[in-house]
């Protein structure tokens, strides 16, 4: 099992950007940090290189998950703060919002994560993110050429993909 | 929580708060304003000085950003105005927990009639 893709290239260049399209980008990561899928739409900031970017997201997201655990009011027993929490395990934060954008964020049992980065004011994405999981799941796990582990090469879901993102748009 | 787990908590804010900004894909982001998750939602408000202030409350609480900009006005007053209160360390000035615990009940007397 590789940790964070080795020297494996992003996946696949980036769609070209449909009018008035609300999402800027997607990431699908795997248990393993491995960046499975990055999608590009509407980005015109780009502050560090591919690699370094995923890394950064997949440690962004692990430590918020590890910081809602522990900070959770209703559960009494909470674990330290650091320790790997398991999919579905305590408390998961589903989204943030800064005031550039709003990140909307979903984790499989199988530990595939989906994240959604799109305009500041979109509404709960969590429908759309069971969706696009639905989506992965018809389109990539049940390919019989698709190796768990690598990088998501399926055009049928690529193309899936950005017509259900511009539909949530 | 005790306190050296509230400071573990308070500093992997503040180092994540700064890593949200450099993720943004547009230009001109200010850090994470708003957390929301299964059971809490978490809302944050920096000042123009970089210190935060965040309330952890039920998900879905409205006006959590004007308590906030409250809770500044009384940090401003009891605390900073306080001469013998050192910068950047643990705040312990009566009068501020005293105000701050009237400003929440306030405001759960408004929010939930209780």
């Amino acid at each position: 099992m590789q940790f964070f893709g080795g020297s494996e290239i992003s996946p696949l260049p980036p769609a070209p950007t449909a009018s008035g399209n609300n999402a800027h980008m997607m990431y699908v990561f795997n248990r393993n940090g491995v960046c499975l899928l990055y999608r590009e739409w509407n980005r015109p900031l780009h502050t560090l290189n591919a690699q370094q970017d995923h890394k950064l997201m997949f440690g962004l997201l692990f430590s918020l998950k590890s910081l809602t655990a522990k900070m959770d009011p209703t559960n009494a027993e909470r674990g330290n703060l650091g320790v790997p929490q398991l999919p579905g395990q305590g408390c998961s934060f589903h989204s943030f919002r800064t005031n550039t954008y709003k990140l909307s964020f979903m984790e499989s049992p199988s530990g595939i994560k989906i994240i959604l980065v799109t305009h500041p004011r979109t509404g709960d994405l969590r429908e759309s993110l069971k969706y696009i999981y639905n989506l992965y799941v018809d389109y990539v796990a049940k390919n019989p050429l698709y190796t768990p582990g690598t990088p998501i090469r399926c055009e049928l879901f690529n193309t899936n993909l950005d017509q259900y993102v511009r539909s949530i748009a | 929580m005790d306190t050296n787990d509230s400071l573990r908590v308070a500093s992997l804010w503040h180092s994540m708060h700064a890593i949200s900004q450099q993720l943004s894909p547009v230009a001109g982001c200010s850090g994470i304003e708003l957390l929301e998750a299964d059971t809490f939602d978490l809302h944050c408000f920096q000042s123009l000085t970089g210190t935060k202030f965040f309330v952890v409350c039920e998900p879905g609480a409205q006006q959590m950003e004007a308590l906030l900009k409250v809770i500044y006005e009384l940090y401003t007053d009891y605390v900073l105005k306080n001469p013998f209160y050192e910068i950047e360390m643990p705040i312990r000035c009566e009068l501020f927990d005293f105000n701050l615990s009237q400003t929440v009940q306030k405001d759960c007397v408004a929010l939930l009639g209780r």
